[in-house]
């Protein structure tokens, strides 16, 4: 039998494969649009035109204007040079949180999949417990009793909470793994726990892995929006949450003020956005049922074709008979 | 000359809520090496659960198994001594490869863990073990899903040929390729099976490819071994009557056409 | 040399080993709903631990200042108070905890320092059923506009309609306060068609009057749009995913070809079975949703329990704030429970393998 010979391919290539999952539209969009965000917070210092705290009597409760891009609070303070460093909170808390919550859901939920029988089932009611119990009554609970929390209290706090959806999942796809044959294969290999799990099991999560930092990172966004918004994260930290505290405490949402809530709930919006758009990406890369059902049904219904239909369309005969599609 | 020898070995599986299923009951026999047993039945008949038992994937309920004479090991590096002893090929030829990793991981794992040769001729021994199974050298950089069934499957030989065993397990590795590639890898099997002296346990529901391959043939059904001799006696004079039903059951075109059609053959 | 078995029983007729594995069917997967109770009531019991150990975190000074404020309570009162925030410093850690299970076996949760030493079982029974109405209300109207939205989006994929998906996702990404801001900004102050806050209006007495119930939902249909408005979209995406799995399944296209009118195809072959993961999915989320609702009641001043559990934390109101969080909870784990139930029914898979 003869074997067409393969050209060899080079480590680069393989490499890039492996993150193909970032290289569709949807991905790249939302990460270009995260990437401002980091940028703006990295480089708060140079960026904004005002110190966020700096009061000007003078300039109280001003719409936007050419010195005041998104015009004055009540004590004049510059409403955009408390946006840009607003995004810091924002950025920071996002990532350490996430990063935190990924780290617990990783180990606890490749462990629940990959030990059998009691011990799985232990770590996953575990999981499940900081599932059910509602996140937001116990970190008004929790954070209450902090006076000023410094922003990596606060991500601890959020990250310690919120791992237990990504356990969840990661248990389920580790246990889906740990019965396929290639791990079987492995074991018999002689490969020692560390290396199947590391290096077998892994690198099939790593989409998965994705997914659920993605979706981390929006939970503790809007947990540290929702609870800086609600008083219950002391107002010394900066993020776009305590600048709405300020804007509603200050009836700005009965007065009409829209310079000063609107920016930062657009922010909390287009970041929003814009891990919603990774997601889609990521979960489009997982899953290609998603993508190429909408393109071929869109492809079929230009050419006038039912595509709730279940039976093969005839498009046109000739001589020889029907064209199927 | 090794001789993996099962004696009177069951194997029960507690089903929750449905009490338990005896995928075995006291099933005997050796194989050594230089030989090839073909094990068919249908499914469920408890052939895989035999190369589970084999592999230590699982340990029987009651009975033993012996290595030349000594009951296998059971854990640490005697147990990995004799997973290089006896490898396995699986039926799966999709999942039985990491999606993730190059055919080269494949192939260099079992060789870098069992240590039969130094680290240096670890490359060269990969590509002994391709060409040995007849893939082209270009595919050691490739992942799985860019092979055919047949390639993966022919990795999957060369994966379990690494640690240079003395008995293989086939675990029906050709039902699930395209039928024109399998003469190909059962070919193949045979060779290397004559080359290196293996000892070959040929798990199948397919008496004809269990016949052309085998020294000798288990029937089992039901977890029990109901006939067992040699190959040409089990195919063409069965004597146990679920032998007979299977060798009725199975499509022969020849007397189809005798039976159905009449006329000259 | 061919060894053989005796042939004592009928091959053919017997079968393989596959279907010897006795079968019974249960109507009612006692089991699994029983495994279910199980972890609910661990669960109650983290929450209570929980809750007795955090006001044992608290710093000494803010513990006497709370006692100090509060001079005008019964002993009974002041024992309770102790016993609940760990005062008592002559008791041991244990005998405070076994005292603690006491007093909620009892049902007695406290004095409200906010609310006129009312007991603190009074305060959240007064403020739990506009609660359980709003978010009871808004939760099965989301889930089923996000259910039939998510199939039909899924069913007509390629369509126009696949827009709406971005649409709703995108709103849940959207803090829940926000969506409830932005509502009182245009339609309550800018465009006036609804009220600002509140439940009912203020100098109306509740009661079985038209129009009390006529403000009542006046003043609710607000908040309740915001919690519709921000949870839809987790439903809408994951049943039109599931609807995508589901219609590439081969019994799909079996029941098109054998000429089965494509509405039944869509509801009793593929909604039926695609929403079965959401209801999975539901019960995971009503924690979610309930801590959406404690931030919409506050935006609305709606006199639930979250607004009452919020007022209760910036006042410190210690008592107050851990019995809503423990009403909270029990609410929480008693939806899971009807959800599990609720699931455990509909998936034959559950009910089979209790077999």
């Amino acid at each position: 039998m003869s074997i067409t010979p393969l050209t060899p391919r080079s480590r680069g290539a393989r490499l890039g494969a492996s993150f193909a999952m970032f290289r569709n539209t949807k991905s790249v969009t939302g990460l270009a649009i995260l990437a401002v965000f980091v940028v703006v917070a990295v480089f708060a210092d140079q960026l904004a035109p005002f110190s966020p705290t700096q009061i000007d009597a003078t300039a109280r409760l001003q719409p936007p204007s050419g010195t005041h891009w998104f015009g004055t609070t009540h004590l004049g303070e510059d409403v955009l040079s408390q946006v840009i460093y607003g995004t810091r909170g924002v950025v920071v808390v996002g990532a350490l949180t996430s990063l935190i919550s990924m780290a617990i859901a990783l180990v606890i939920g490749v462990l629940a999949g990959y030990l059998p029988g009691w011990r799985s089932e232990a770590l996953s009611a575990l999981a499940n417990v900081f599932l059910v119990i509602p996140g937001i009554p116990i970190l008004i609970i929790i954070a209450s009793r902090f006076t000023n929390p410094p922003l990596w209290v606060v991500a601890a706090i959020l990250g310690i909470l919120g791992w237990g959806w990504g356990a969840r999942v990661l248990r389920a796809q580790t246990m889906s793994l740990r019965n396929r044959d290639f791990v079987q294969a492995a074991k018999l290999n002689g490969e020692p726990l560390r290396r199947i799990i590391g290096v077998e099991m892994l690198p099939n999560l790593t989409a998965l892995i994705a997914s659920s930092f993605v979706g981390s990172v929006t939970a503790a966004i809007l947990g540290l929006t929702t609870l800086s918004y609600i008083g219950v994260i002391p107002v010394n930290a900066y993020n776009w949450g305590t600048i709405l505290n300020w804007a509603s405490a200050q009836g700005a949402f009965t007065q009409n003020q829209w310079w000063w809530f609107l920016p930062p709930g657009l922010c909390i919006a287009a970041i929003g956005v814009a891990l919603a758009l990774l997601n889609f990406g990521i979960d489009e890369y997982i899953n290609p049922r998603l993508r190429s059902a909408g393109e071929l049904a869109r492809a079929m219904r230009r050419k006038g074709l039912d595509t709730t239909d279940g039976v093969t369309a005839v498009t046109s005969t000739t001589t020889q008979g029907p064209t199927t599609r | 000359m090794t001789s993996i020898d099962v004696q009177g070995v069951s194997k029960t599986y507690r089903v929750r809520g449905a009490g338990s299923i005896d995928a075995l009951s006291d099933v005997s026999f050796t194989l050594s090496s230089g030989q090839t047993i073909g094990m068919v039945g249908q499914s469920g008949s408890g052939k895989s659960t035999v190369a589970k038992i084999l592999t230590q994937m699982e340990r029987p309920t009651s009975g033993q198994v012996l290595l030349d004479g000594e009951p296998i090991p059971t854990r640490g590096a005697a147990l990995r001594a004799y997973r290089q002893q006896l490898r396995m090929v699986f039926q799966d030829p999709f999942a039985s490869l990491n999606p993730y990793h190059s055919i080269r991981h494949h192939v260099e794992r079992p060789l870098v863990l069992s240590g039969v040769v130094p680290p240096a001729q670890v490359d060269a021994e990969v590509h002994r073990l391709l060409d040995r199974v007849q893939l082209d050298a270009g595919v050691v950089d490739r992942r799985p899903h860019e092979l055919s069934g047949g390639q993966r499957q022919r990795v999957a030989i060369a994966r379990a040929l690494a640690p240079r065993p003395a008995l293989l397990v086939a675990d029906e590795p050709v039902s699930m390729l395209d039928v024109s590639l399998r003469m190909g890898v059962l070919s193949l099997l045979s060779d290397i099976q004559a080359e290196d002296g293996l000892g070959v346990l040929y798990i199948t529901h397919d008496l004809a490819t269990a016949r052309y391959f085998s020294d000798e043939i288990i029937v089992l059904n039901q977890g029990r071994v109901v006939e067992h001799g040699p190959a040409d006696d089990v195919i063409l004079r069965p004597q146990h009557p679920y032998t007979r039903e299977l060798r009725e059951a199975s499509p022969d075109p020849e007397s189809f056409f005798a039976d159905h059609v009449g006329g000259a053959r | 040399m061919t060894t053989i078995s005796s042939p004592e029983t009928d091959v053919v007729a017997d079968g393989t080993t596959a279907t010897r594995a006795t079968r019974t069917r249960a109507r009612v997967p006692w089991r699994f709903i029983g495994r279910r109770v199980a972890f609910y009531l661990f669960t109650l019991w983290a929450a209570i631990t929980i809750n007795f150990f955090v006001p044992r975190l608290m710093k000494g000074d803010a513990v006497d200042n709370y006692l100090a404020r509060n001079r005008g309570m019964s002993p009974e009162a002041a024992d309770a108070l102790r016993a609940l925030l760990g005062l008592d410093s002559d008791r041991t850690l244990w005998q405070q905890y076994v005292d603690y299970l006491g007093m909620l076996a009892r049902g007695d949760l406290g004095i409200a320092i906010t609310h006129g030493l009312q007991p603190v079982g009074e305060v959240i029974a007064n403020a739990l059923p506009w609660t359980v109405g709003l978010i009871g209300l808004a939760t099965v109207v989301s889930f089923v506009i996000g259910t039939v939205g998510g199939a039909v989006v899924g069913w007509r994929r390629g369509s126009r309609l696949d827009a709406l998906i971005p649409v709703t996702t995108f709103l849940s990404t959207v803090p829940y306060f926000w969506i409830g801001l932005m509502a009182i900004s245009v339609f309550a102050v800018t465009l006036g068609w609804f009220p600002i806050g509140k439940a009912y209006g203020i100098g109306t007495t509740p009661g079985l009057s038209l129009e009390f119930l006529g403000e009542v939902v006046e003043h609710g249909t607000l908040p309740l749009a915001t919690i519709v408005v921000a949870s839809l979209g987790g439903w809408m995406l994951g049943m039109r995913n599931m609807m995508l799995t589901v219609l590439d399944e081969d019994y799909v296209t079996v029941a098109q070809a054998k000429g089965m009118p494509n509405r039944r195809v869509l509801w009793r072959y593929a909604a039926r079975n695609a929403v079965l993961p959401q209801i999975q999915s539901f019960a995971l989320s009503i924690g979610f949703i309930v801590g959406g609702a404690i931030i919409v009641e506050q935006v609305f001043s709606y006199p639930g329990v979250g607004k009452m559990l919020l007022d209760a934390t910036n006042a410190k109101d210690y008592a107050l704030m851990q019995g809503g969080f423990l009403v909270i909870v029990l609410a929480v784990l008693v939806a899971n429970i009807l959800a599990d139930v609720a699931y455990a029914v509909l998936d034959p898979r559950t009910r089979q393998s209790e077999a």
